[in-house]
């Protein structure tokens, strides 16, 4: 019933699980088999039985208050006793900064290396993410790990755990957050320590062109970078925002009947005001990226889209 | 519980009540307890204001100073006199003295009348001068980046408490239409006795208000 | 006690049979459209709630339908994603205070109250005529909201999603704002009623169960719907005005709406299953036709929960912020509450002890309630040990929760409810064969649907989601299979249960063989309830006692209306001593 425990604290909130479920499941088969047994046995077999004045009985009433009582203070110890031990943060965590916006996580790395979607971490290490959301209530939530934090804007959130082991756990943001929410995933990608290193010194900076790529393929990762295919898909199938495939030249139908060219200009345009001018047919939800890309990383993405045919 | 007595009933008796008493009974503690729902109503706004005037006490000693502590006083006086009057008219109804409770029920109105009226010049007079709640807010006195917020809980609270007032004029010309018809009278004042409550609601949230807002140091 | 004496009064009773077959009575009395609409008598105002809140039902549950139609496959199966929020959105809206909030204490509890009081009517009939219209205003104002523009925020309004989202948010929580002050004027109402309007001999011990749960949910709706009207409203006029109290730009604080929020929607959920428990101590203790027991260990659980409800907001809130510290306290009360809804279950179960028990529908649904609630109070348990809430907040497993506690619990506790009172409101029988069947297949309906839920949940699929990852797949299909097997199941109840109005068989006055006073009248009853003051000597459940012992009134005065019906003479003149 439960996904792999992929972090050092997963086996704790397991142990408390399989407590309360099992010794729950025990009270419930207890319980109903009681009411079944009584409905068969004091069944009605005349209109005229008479049955007997019970009216109370103080010391049972007081024994299954009490021993319910004591059942429930023993689980909410150990659930508080897990809940510190996933709250309090080691101090020599490495720290990750998250930004969460719709429909995509951000996460930034000490040396300026950015990555978008995927979080890489070294294994065997505790690892400290500090959050903030640039618009709605975002909530990141690694199952394997058994950790969730909301990201809150104008609040600084935080989270840590240590996974022991290279592979990759699945992230979903877990509160609601509008059209594109249940696409809004990404992978902790556990590395060793020395991969990490390299991972880390090859991304670092961000933000500029690679010195040896075309700007089609720094195009192509930009747009992979800042989760531009969450909501717009490269092979002609339509998801939250028109598929880009084809879609360079040709003549698009706006939502108040207008047709327009889909040229660099207009590109330039839905990326920095995507509302001035929304395609028929799809919602005018999508976020500006004013300020967030410069002008070489909008021109590399325009490449990459002429290149989608 | 008493006995089934169908002779001393007047003719607002409804018939699923035993006596008047039952009735009158029935009517007070149902009007306590939807004022204990307006409390809470009222406690909404006001966590509200004590959750930011922790968060930043500087803005309210500041803000605060935009506000009229005279006229804010003045009301405070005008509020507290017109529960007095209130008072009174049941007074008088409970003496059967039916043409005092229509004077008493037209110096209340008369006193909610002015109250409101202040209240009209003061927010015009903010509005004039660009305080506008929330994000209409233009005003430049103020040096705090969230003076808007501070008006923003000052016009919501303040209007809720207006909305009330107005509402209690509306039951007061009620009243004072009956009573000038001669339905009050020592038998029967539930209708008196009931708004009276809410009017003493009325006014004490506005003691709680004028505090609040007109008087920080 | 010589002191004692002199408080004491002689009272003439007699034997008040009830009339079977009447002649006639509420629905007969007053006909034409025009009657019912301004009617202030309390059945049939109940009656209008009950229609109303099934029509909203099943909207609700249309919707949920087409929700897990949507879910058939990971992707998009035949609706948009921003129909699919639409659309979860407006299921839980119309479900939670469209139907839920209302349904047992205003549709059964109008009904059935004043009956059991011994009264003519609530305290306040004109002010309850009101409260339905107010009710009936704001649901179209949120059926409007739905129509112009669509709402997409989750019925949970957080913020600052909805304050930027597009749509009628606007309209649609001030429908909601509108449908809380129906809320509270039936709470005011009800409460004034019980203090105020309780037959001769009803001491506050011999008030029925189903009573004392309604006490205990108008407490409720009195202190915690003021506070959802004010931050709903908050959110309008953040809206309109930017007021910024819950915007992170302007200095405000996102989460403070959650805690406003919540301040009034856990009590909700209370709200909403606390009525139930009374609809179950009732038909338990019917059915075994035999005592309560632990009558005031029921009752007052009632109360304790009401008032701990008031202190576990914060348990919706683990991970959002909040300090360590106050997540802690929370979770302490929250595991608090599950103390007196653990008793309630074993009060319940031993009634049953050395019974009679007889196993007819109205009792089958409240077998199907032990076990659904049964288990969603315990995985409520599981959700408030704060360490596995951090894993399943947010995730399929509260959705099956909330679904186990409310649709497992409250539904079948009104289903129990509106089978049970069914003869007394309508004076017909239904078919006793196919409501065992239409219970079964609920059942087994609810069960396949939500069940997989826990573990999909577990397994860490987050709710409200459009698309979702393959391995989930099997999991949804068999959700959604089940909801259709509920979905046939409810069309069955409601399939019997008109075709008795038309040609039911004719109810006996007290077809189960209550005790309680709603059945010492006619079936179904007379415009005015009682045509005598009706005296009480002993409790609801008191089964020991002969029936006569229940049916007793006053002695009418020769000046006094004296169309008492079908009196007999077998207790004419009968003296008793009453404390007044």
């Amino acid at each position: 019933m439960l996904p792999p425990a992929k972090s050092t604290l997963a086996h704790q909130t397991d142990a408390l699980f399989w407590f309360v479920h099992l010794s729950g499941l025990a009270l419930t088969i207890g319980l109903m088999g009681v009411i079944i047994y009584f409905a068969f046995k004091y069944r009605r077999k005349s209109d005229d039985e008479v049955t007997p004045v019970i009216t109370h009985n103080n010391k049972l009433e007081v024994t299954w208050s009490v021993i319910p009582l004591i059942f429930v203070f023993i689980i909410f110890g150990w659930g508080y006793k897990v809940f510190m031990d996933q709250e309090t943060i080691p101090d020599d965590a490495y720290e990750v900064k998250v930004t969460a916006q719709k429909w995509m996580w951000q996460f930034t790395y000490e040396n300026g290396a950015r990555s978008s979607g995927d979080l890489h971490v070294p294994a065997d290490r505790p690892i400290k993410l500090i959050m903030n959301s640039k618009d709605v209530i975002h909530s990141f939530f690694v199952p394997d790990y058994r950790v969730k934090q909301d990201v809150v804007p104008g609040r600084r959130t935080e989270l840590w755990f240590n996974a022991p082991d290279t592979g990759k756990s699945i992230i979903f943001c877990a509160e609601y957050c509008g059209t594109g929410h249940s696409d809004m995933m990404g992978n902790v990608v556990v590395h060793e320590q020395a991969d990490f290193d390299d991972w880390l010194a090859q991304n670092s900076g961000g933000g500029s062109k690679p010195e040896d790529l075309e700007p089609a393929k720094w195009g192509e990762q930009l747009a992979q970078e800042w989760a531009c295919s969450t909501c717009h898909s490269t092979d002609g199938s339509n998801m939250t925002g028109p598929t880009w495939q084809g879609v360079f030249g040709h003549e698009v139908t706006l939502d108040d009947g207008s047709t327009v060219t889909a040229d660099e200009d207009y590109i330039r345009e839905s990326i920095l005001k995507p509302n001035a001018k929304v395609v028929d047919g799809f919602p005018p939800v999508m976020n500006s990226y004013e300020g967030q890309l410069n002008d070489d990383q909008i021109d590399a993405i325009i490449e990459y889209i002429k290149t989608l045919k | 519980m008493a006995n089934h007595t169908p002779s001393t009933q007047s003719q607002f008796f409804q018939h699923h009540f035993v006596d008047a008493e039952q009735q009158l009974d029935a009517s007070k503690m149902g009007m306590w307890i939807f004022l204990a729902t307006e409390i809470l109503m009222f406690g909404g706004l006001f966590a509200a204001y004590i959750i930011y005037r922790f968060w930043y006490p500087e803005l309210f000693v500041m803000a605060s100073k935009e506000l009229n502590t005279l006229w804010g006083t003045v009301n405070t006086v005008v509020l507290l006199g017109s529960s007095l009057t209130v008072a009174m008219a049941i007074k008088s109804a409970q003496l059967n003295q039916k043409k005092n409770i229509a004077i008493n029920l037209g110096i209340t109105l008369a006193l909610a009348a002015i109250f409101m009226v202040i209240k009209y010049f003061e927010w015009t007079h903010k509005f004039h001068l660009g305080i506008f709640p929330g994000k209409f807010y233009v005003f430049e006195g103020i040096d705090h980046p969230k003076a808007s917020v501070f008006f923003s809980l000052y016009y919501l609270m303040t209007g809720l408490h207006g909305i009330h007032v107005t509402i209690g004029i509306g039951l007061m010309i009620w009243l004072l239409v009956k009573a000038n018809k001669g339905h009050f009278g020592s038998e029967y004042y539930n209708p008196l006795e009931i708004t009276g409550l809410y009017w003493h609601l009325v006014d004490i949230i506005w003691i709680f208000l004028f505090p609040l807002f007109y008087l920080i140091d | 006690m010589a002191t004692a004496e002199s408080t004491l009064k002689k009272i003439q009773v007699q034997r008040y049979e009830p009339e079977e077959d009447p002649q006639k009575y509420y629905l007969n009395e007053e006909t034409g459209i025009w009657a019912w609409l301004t009617t202030v008598d309390h059945k049939k105002i109940g009656i209008m709630y009950l229609a109303s809140i099934t029509l909203f039902f099943f909207v609700g549950g249309i919707m949920a339908l087409l929700l897990r139609t949507e879910l058939w496959t990971p992707a998009k199966t035949f609706i948009e994603a921003n129909t699919y929020n639409e659309l979860f959105t407006l299921h839980g809206t119309i479900m939670v205070f469209l139907f839920l909030v209302p349904a047992v204490p205003a549709a059964l509890g109008n009904f059935i109250l004043p009956l059991q009081l011994g009264a003519k009517d609530v305290a306040f009939p004109k002010l309850n005529l009101f409260s339905y219209y107010i009710y009936l205003t704001g649901s179209i104002v949120v059926i409007i909201s739905i129509l112009t523009g669509g709402i997409d925020t989750g019925w949970t309004f957080y913020t600052p999603y909805s304050v930027t989202t597009g749509g009628a948010v606007t309209m649609a929580v001030f429908g909601v704002f509108i449908i809380g002050f129906s809320s509270i004027l039936t709470g005011v109402n009800f409460i004034t009623t019980i203090h105020k309007l309780r037959a001769p001999g009803i001491s506050w011990d011999k008030l029925s169960l189903f009573g004392w749960s309604l006490y205990a949910v108008s407490i409720i709706q009195i202190l915690a719907t003021p506070v959802l009207a004010i931050t709903l409203a908050l959110v309008g006029m953040e809206r309109l005005l930017g007021i910024g109290i819950f915007d992170p730009a302007m200095g405000g604080d996102p989460v403070l709406f959650q805690h406003f929020f919540w301040f009034y929607s856990h009590p909700a959920v209370y709200i909403m299953i606390v009525p139930g428990f009374g609809v179950v101590s009732e038909v338990v203790s019917t059915f075994s036709k035999k005592h309560i027991f632990g009558y005031w260990a029921i009752a007052l659980s009632s109360v304790a929960i009401s008032f701990i409800g008031f202190l576990v907001w914060g348990h919706h809130m683990f991970v959002s912020g909040q300090a360590a510290m106050a997540s802690m306290v929370f979770s302490f009360l929250s595991f608090l509450i599950g103390i007196p809804t653990g008793i309630k279950m074993f009060n319940w179960t031993a009634t049953m002890y050395k019974g009679s028990i007889d196993l007819k529908s109205p009792l089958l649904y409240i077998f199907g309630f032990f076990f659904l609630f049964l288990v969603g109070g315990i995985t409520g348990i599981v959700l408030a040990t704060i360490a596995l809430d951090v894993h399943l907040h947010d995730t399929y497993y509260v959705v099956a929760h909330f679904h186990f506690v409310m649709v497992g619990g409250m539904v079948m506790a009104f289903l129990a409810g509106l089978h049970y009172w069914w003869p007394k409101i309508t004076g017909r029988m239904f078919n006793e064969t196919l409501a065992k069947i239409a219970c079964g297949i609920i059942f087994l309906g609810f069960n396949v649907t939500f069940l997989p839920q826990f573990v999909m949940g577990s397994l860490g699929m987050p709710r409200r989601y459009f698309n979702y990852i393959e391995e989930f797949q099997t999991f949804h299909q068999v959700s959604t299979i089940g909801s259709y097997i509920l979905g046939i199941g409810f069309v069955l109840v409601f399939y019997y249960l008109v075709k008795s109005l038309f040609s039911g068989k004719k109810a006996s006055a007290n077809p189960w063989g209550s005790r309680a006073l709603e059945w010492q009248v006619s079936s179904p009853p007379p415009l005015h309830n009682f045509h005598h003051t009706p005296v009480v000597i002993n409790g609801p459940y008191e089964y020991h006692k002969p029936m006569d012992e229940f049916q007793l009134g006053l002695v009418e005065n020769g000046h006094d209306h004296s169309k008492t019906s079908g009196g007999t003479d077998d207790n004419d003149g009968e003296e008793h001593e009453k404390a007044e």
